[in-house]
């Protein structure tokens, strides 16, 4: 069958490294990327089903990958080769349409006992994601036992999958897994809190407005977008004020009644979310920060240097903030509906189109698009 | 003889016409048969000795007692004088208000005045810096003033030094700075640049707080100013007037000194002289000077060619100086400017053309940024009328001026928020005052700048965009030759990159064959519109 496979090749991967840099997104015509015929995953064990991916999308997360931007970190936690594409709703083999929780945890792994963060249903804090009868693979689009959603089929866990509504189109259906980021984020956070900054306007940035609407008690939401469409869709999902990233210190200077020293406010929003996780954006989320503040780290960090002087001296808090419980996924489910998320699906496009297709995920914001995904329904060996 | 000023009905000969462009300028072809050109009179003969005009309006006032009889050893004595925003451009020393100081001083020294303060009724605006101050009263006055602190700058955000001192029959907060308040005699020494300036205006406005200021800075009362240039049509003079009498009848005596000067902005010779002149009378010479001062200036990198603009100063001629009770004053000095400014025309026209110039009332020593842009086009210049606007209702006024996205740090902070966070959301004046005015005139960080630094109050951006609320609400559309597009469209208008580009975008508005005027200012021109 046809899968896009990302194999271990250190020196395609320096390579992208290098292109990615230049043009983000040219590490899938030089890098470890490429479409191959493969044989279909086998099923680890009992409860495990096949999923025949309709749609999957391209995560941040697999950009990172594939332009050589990932931190070495996650060397020992993935297994090479493996298919990406976390973001999936698929059909099971008996006709059911699904979604599909990524992680690989305990339960997936046939790990016992679970470990404290399973056995809380803390699912991405799971600490035996290099473990059990699976190769290392902290989600579904990482480990080679189990394939990936930019495939014809892979194989998940009956812990892994949620039923799709079946009035919910695909397009929305899709948007669920990185929804369910969102809604975990917005869903640690202790109410009320007057100002909440959301730094970057990608999917991640507008899901996260979504869901600090729907699940957080938040009075005012600032957020920081490049482009014009992102502005207006982050205006539509809940913002309360939009602008570019140069403007956002005087903005909360401004709505905190802060003063300035030194170039930065005194004061600052309460919660900074930082959903591109960069050196840039984490300085500029420190910057923002009002003393005592927490600076939530949703999008993927890499490698950085920052100076933390400020963290430091203004007592600001720096979390963290992975994936999500199956409770969040199931909050998830409900609000793609609610605030209509399948309009952040920009484009599809076949497997063939690969790298077309991450060129587009790649630079989205500039070419007004937000969500790329795969779309494998009309893949002949589907059917077979 | 100095010639009036006059409308010139645009042929087929007529030359292509100045229009100021910022720190630049434009040579603009005008329709011929339909178009038209309003010229400012030329300069009015200045008098010759301005040290005896001040000496005799001080000795024969209107409607008061000679200020030497006003003047006594224990008295309170406060010089009140107006600040950095005028006249514009700035004088050649030494400035008109140096020498009515001077004057002053002599004879409450005479007098045996020992208790006297100095003080700059700016209101709102920024603080004067040293050098702004030593060119508005003179290094001997500042010298002999300043290091006591007897002279400074009006502040009106110190809750210690302003007076309440009542309210208007129309509810109207009056609030003045406590010195002032508690003077046995104010002397206010006014550049009347304009018929908009003086009169009750000057203490009610320039001495005033932002609790007494919103009552007259508000988009009702510049939407019934019309125009603000003709002060018994204008609601900002009325609330002002409202407000001279609650300040007269709090005890307070105001003797007033107002002066006006000629439209000798350019001088008669020299580099910028051309500016002055009308096309068809331009010389060889006069067309060489001005190719060279347009090449020399698009020579010049932005930071120096506006420093070189900004250090120009003007060689202007004193036309009058009258003092006394403030109503009878002004009323003479209404006169005066009229005379100097004021150009018949005849009808309305549906486009109004205009080259908007480097320096506004907001931006000596700084920065054109595009909502002062904004106010000088909409705000001043399309009010330089008396009767009814120069174009008629839903026209289209075309402005040229460069409208960088750029702003002056230090003397703009709330502009630049105000940028950024309220046009981003609305250019509709009344919805601005509604949702956003209070926040920025009770911010902290804005009111700690305008005390401490040089920075215009918190408040002031919306009191820019209020002025051009008439024209807003009057117009069909504004549109900016040469601007940055994207600061353009920020301030809700339409950009055009040639004359020829805007006259196009216009005929969607107003049909393709439109009437043009063209008001050909600066020097000052005022259109008597009937």
């Amino acid at each position: 069958m046809k899968a896009v496979l990302f194999e271990r090749k250190p020196a395609r991967y320096a390579a992208a490294a290098v292109a990615g840099r230049i043009v983000p997104g040219r590490g899938a015509s030089v890098g470890p990327l490429r479409l191959a015929d493969v044989d279909p995953p086998e099923l680890p064990g009992d409860g495990w089903q096949r999923l025949r991916p309709r749609l999957a999308g391209i995560c941040g997360s697999d950009l990172a990958t594939i332009d050589g931007r990932s931190s070495r970190y996650f060397e020992p936690i993935v297994s090479f080769p493996f298919t990406p594409g976390h973001e999936v709703v698929g059909d099971l083999d008996d006709g059911t349409r699904a979604v599909l929780v990524p992680v690989l945890s305990c339960v997936t792994r046939g790990v016992e006992p679970l470990c404290p963060g399973c056995a809380s249903s803390q699912i991405n804090r799971c600490e035996r994601i290099a473990f059990g009868h699976l190769e290392p693979g902290l989600q579904t689009g990482f480990c080679t036992d189990t394939g990936g959603g930019w495939s014809i089929a892979l194989v998940a866990h009956e812990s892994q999958l949620l039923p799709v509504p079946k009035a919910m189109p695909d397009e929305q259906a899709v948007m669920v897994e990185p929804t369910a980021c969102a809604v975990h984020a917005a869903r640690s956070l202790r109410g009320p809190i007057d100002t909440v900054a959301v730094l970057g306007a990608g999917t991640l940035g507008l899901l996260t407005v979504a869901a600090l609407r729907a699940h957080a008690d938040v009075t005012t939401i600032m957020v920081t977008a490049k482009y014009p469409a992102q502005q207006r869709l982050a205006t539509e999902l809940g913002a309360d004020w939009v602008a570019a990233p140069a403007e956002l210190a005087r903005a909360i200077r401004s709505a905190t009644g802060s003063f300035v020293v030194g170039g930065r406010p005194t004061g600052g929003a309460e919660v900074v979310i930082d959903c591109v996780g960069s050196a840039d954006s984490l300085t500029q989320a420190l910057a923002v920060t009002r003393p005592g503040g927490e600076v939530l780290v949703v999008g993927m960090p890499g490698h950085t240097s920052l100076d933390l002087t400020a963290l430091w001296h203004r007592e600001t808090g720096l979390r963290g903030c992975y994936a999500y419980t199956v409770d969040d996924f199931e909050a998830a489910l409900g609000l793609v509906g609610e605030a209509d998320l399948g309009r952040l699906v920009s484009a599809t496009y076949p497997l063939s189109r690969y790298e077309e297709a991450v060129d587009h995920a790649a630079n989205a914001g500039r070419r007004g698009a937000v969500k790329v995904a795969f779309d494998l329904r009309d893949e002949k060996e589907r059917t077979r | 003889m100095p010639r009036p000023g006059f409308v010139l009905e645009v042929d087929g000969s007529t030359p292509p016409i100045l229009f100021h462009h910022g720190e630049g300028f434009r040579l603009e072809k005008l329709p011929a048969g339909r178009s038209r050109v309003v010229y400012p009179g030329e300069p009015l003969e200045p008098i010759d000795d301005v040290d005896q005009a001040i000496e005799d309006a001080l000795l024969h006032p209107l409607d008061t007692d000679p200020l030497p009889a006003l003047l006594r050893p224990d008295m309170k004595l406060t010089i009140c004088f107006d600040d950095v925003s005028l006249p514009l451009p700035p004088m050649k020393r030494p400035d008109i208000r140096q020498r009515v100081i001077e004057a002053v001083l002599d004879m409450a020294a005479a007098a045996g005045v020992d208790d006297v303060h100095l003080i700059a009724a700016l209101a709102l605006h920024r603080r004067m810096t040293e050098s702004e101050l030593r060119q508005a009263v003179g290094d001997r006055v500042y010298d002999a003033f300043e290091p006591k602190g007897l002279l400074y700058n009006h502040d009106a955000e110190d809750p210690d030094n302003l007076s309440f001192l009542g309210t208007t029959d129309k509810g109207e907060e009056v609030e003045i700075n406590k010195r002032a308040a508690e003077s046995d005699l104010i002397v206010y020494v006014n550049i009347n640049l304009v018929a908009m300036d003086g009169g009750h205006k000057s203490t009610a406005t320039g001495l005033a707080s932002y609790r007494s200021l919103r009552h007259h800075h508000n988009v009702n009362v510049m939407r019934h100013s019309r125009s603000f240039m003709d002060r018994h049509s204008s609601e900002l003079h009325h609330s002002n007037w409202r407000m001279g009498e609650v300040i007269r009848n709090a005890g307070v005596k105001i003797f007033q000194i107002e002066t006006t000067l000629n439209n000798d902005t350019f001088g008669q010779d020299g580099p910028m002289s051309v500016l002055a002149k009308r096309e068809w009378e331009w010389s060889t010479r006069d067309r060489a000077a001005f190719v060279g001062l347009q090449q020399g200036v698009k020579l010049l990198k932005p930071a120096a060619r506006r420093k070189a603009f900004q250090t120009w100063r003007a060689p202007y001629g004193l036309t009058s100086v009258t003092a006394g009770a403030v109503d009878p004053v002004h009323e003479r000095t209404l006169e005066r400017c009229f005379e100097q400014h004021l150009v018949s025309v005849e009808g309305q026209t549906d486009i109004l053309t205009m080259g908007l110039p480097y320096i506004c009332p907001y931006n000596v020593n700084s920065i054109m940024n595009p909502i002062l842009v904004m106010c000088l086009g909409l705000g001043y210049f399309f009010n330089m009328y008396r009767g009814k606007p120069l174009v008629r209702e839903g026209g289209v006024l075309i402005m040229t001026h460069p409208t960088p996205w750029e702003f002056h740090p230090v003397h703009h902070p709330s502009y630049i928020d105000f940028f950024e966070q309220v046009l981003a959301e609305t250019t509709d004046p009344l919805e601005m005052e509604q949702r956003y005015e209070k926040q920025f005139a009770e911010d902290e960080w804005y009111r700690h700048l305008y005390r401490t630094s040089y920075a215009y109050h918190g408040v002031h951006p919306f009191y820019m965009w209020y002025w051009g609320s008439h024209a807003l609400e009057h117009l069909g559309r504004v549109i900016i030759v040469g601007g940055d597009p994207k600061a353009v469209r920020r301030l809700g208008f339409k950009p055009a990159s040639t004359m020829a580009d805007a006259f196009e975008m216009a005929s969607d508005v107003v049909g393709a064959a439109p009437t043009i005027t063209h008001l050909h200012n600066p020097p000052i021109v005022m259109a008597d519109v009937t």
